[in-house]
């Protein structure tokens, strides 16, 4: 079958690097975006993408990969990431009235935010944010936008207007198919992500990022943020960091010390 | 009292209940009337366990579609039982699957929807669930300002125990309306996976993970694992090296487990790794690299060689038990 040019969005988030430490503050706990980075994840999502389109001949055949955010203004940093390592063109959900949304407004939200773009063949997520780390929002998206939801894929392709994933879980491998328009979530095991390099950085200048309003998306600023999610943080607490218990070097016997350490603390 | 219902999957492997599942039906017991939502059959025996539960009300659905296509069928299956029997809050375990089906079910039932659950507590009629974030680094408590709650709770959230009174619980065959777009990811093929004998990484009391240290050779993780009677784990370095299956991955993309002892062994200990165990009890460290993060977390760390640690401590082990 023929493979036409594909239309496909791609859901990039910005979060905190896992690099250094990370904080909650204020009475909502909301975590601290400063030192943020592209999630790690998004970049298999993009990745996927970015193969499907230059397998169709890319921009020239007509192909789209449109790197979405939701996020304050800072966001735009994972967007223009992602141009850079070939995204044709972004597209920010920027409203104050977005801050402390749960997974689950800020699916309501992208959802709004895809369907403003018209007819799409795929959208493409990664398999989690390294922030939220829930895995909910591909599912959920899924189910509000009434597509297919082919998620934690560790391979992937589209033949005509079929796609075929392989989901790996604990007790079985599945293949799992679909017909486009679907919506695949991709694991770190689905491909190896491309970096940027010069001509991407450089062709990224041109590229365009819209960014619109909770308005503009006709979503009320009730519905989302820490007033509209339907789920609150109550309580939060810093776990008291690990700190080095006893260290040794091997000098013929640290195997029976490893012994006598598990004995004192009744585990063997 | 108010339902709480409980999901439970009968597809896969019917006939009995999870342990977490059986946690579940605990957890709903002491917070509300315990319901049993079951996508496939309700044997005899799962039966009786639910009624040893105290569960008074089973809406089942064998329909063929749960098995077919991917999650949403289930979802549905879920949302429309949780609606019929007006449920304050949805308990469903939290797997890959079981995160999806309650993140579906939420859409469906506008519930607020909480993973990644430790334990679940109640405060005034509403459930609190406590969570650990942010690699391990943080714990919250989480509540749904919902009228419908939806949790997935990990293994251990509780000691599972049997009703003072068991009941003998009435089973309700329910006809799900599948939604169009649930029959869209269809499962063409499942291949089972090899199982290895050894207890579930999420179930085990002890793992011993081997990393980029081992080299290809996970002989000695295992034979320490035996002997300890523990789950097998990996660093990503190691599932990516194809020298153990990716399902062993314990690190941000892999498992998150919580253990009461986990051996790191050739394991640097990089921020990926520290995500999916450092909320574990006591960790023990055998790297050869001095320098390895993994020491400044572990409890007890050998700086040595593991092809020589691990075996002499697995004699030992025996030794002391002869």
């Amino acid at each position: 079958m023929e493979n036409s040019a594909l239309n496909i969005v791609v859901l990039v988030k910005y979060v905190p690097d896992a690099q250094f430490d990370r904080q909650l503050s204020g009475e909502a706990h909301a975590l601290d975006r400063s030192e943020s980075i592209l999630s790690e994840l998004d970049e298999y999502a993009l990745e996927a993408a970015l193969a499907l389109s230059d397998a169709r001949g890319g921009v020239k055949g007509g192909n789209t990969v449109t790197a979405l955010t939701v996020g304050p203004a800072s966001a735009s940093v994972a967007v223009k990431k992602s141009l850079q390592i070939g995204a044709t063109q972004g597209l920010h959900v920027s409203d104050d009235a977005l801050a402390g949304s749960d997974a689950s407004a800020t699916s309501l939200v992208l959802a709004a935010a895809i369907k403003s773009l018209g007819p799409v063949d795929l959208v493409i997520t990664g398999m989690a944010s390294t922030d939220g780390e829930t895995s909910i929002v591909p599912a959920q998206l899924s189910a509000r936008l009434g597509l297919p939801q082919i998620t934690f894929a560790s391979a992937l392709d589209v033949a005509g207007n079929t796609v075929t994933a392989r989901r790996d879980g604990d007790d079985f491998s599945e293949e799992i198919q679909a017909t486009l328009p679907a919506l695949i979530s991709v694991t770190d095991q689905a491909n190896d992500p491309r970096y940027p390099n010069f001509k991407g950085i450089l062709a990224a200048k041109k590229k365009k990022i819209t960014t619109v309003s909770l308005a503009d998306l006709g979503i009320s600023a009730d519905a989302v943020g820490h007033a509209g999610s339907l789920t609150k943080v109550t309580a939060a607490a810093e776990r008291p960091a690990r700190t080095a218990g006893t260290l040794i070097t091997d000098s013929g016997d640290a195997g029976i010390q490893l012994v006598d350490f598990l004995a004192a603390a009744k585990l063997i | 009292m108010s339902a709480i219902v409980v999901y439970i999957d009968q597809l896969d492997a019917p006939g009995k209940l999870s342990t977490t599942v059986s946690q579940l039906l605990t957890l709903a017991r002491g917070a509300g009337e315990p319901v049993a939502v079951v996508a496939g059959p309700v044997s005899a025996s799962v039966l009786a366990e639910l009624g040893a539960q105290g569960v008074t009300r089973v809406l089942n659905s064998e329909q063929a579609e749960l098995g077919e296509f991917l999650v949403a069928t289930k979802a549905d299956l879920l949302a429309q039982s949780a609606a019929a029997v007006s449920a304050s809050a949805v308990l469903v375990e939290n797997s890959a699957a079981g995160k999806e089906i309650a993140a579906r079910a939420g859409v469906s039932l506008n519930a607020g929807v909480i993973t990644d659950a430790v334990s679940v507590t109640t405060d005034g009629g509403t459930l609190v669930a406590h969570k650990s974030i942010l690699a391990g680094s943080w714990t919250v408590e989480a509540q749904a300002t919902s009228a419908v709650a939806v949790i997935s709770v990990k293994a251990h959230s509780i000691e599972a125990a049997p009703a003072a009174e068991p009941t003998t619980p009435v089973v309700e065959a329910v006809e799900v309306a599948f939604s169009p777009a649930s029959l869209g990811a269809r499962v063409v093929s499942r291949t089972p996976r090899a199982a290895s004998g050894r207890p579930e990484l999420e179930d085990a009391r002890i793992i011993v993970a081997g990393g980029r240290g081992v080299d290809g050779d996970f002989t000695p993780i295992e034979e320490l694992a035996d002997v300890l009677g523990a789950a097998v784990g990996a660093s990503r370095a190691a599932t990516d090296a194809g020298w153990i299956s990716h399902a062993s991955q314990v690190g941000q993309t892999g498992k998150k487990v919580s253990p009461q002892l986990y051996i790191s062994v050739g394991i640097s200990g990089a921020i990926q790794q520290k995500a999916g165990m450092q909320t574990s009890k006591l960790i023990v460290a055998v790297n050869k690299d001095a320098e390895s993060p993994i020491f400044e977390i572990a409890d007890f760390g050998i700086v040595g060689d593991l092809f020589k640690v691990l075996p002499q401590a697995v004699e030992e082990i025996k030794k002391r038990r002869a």
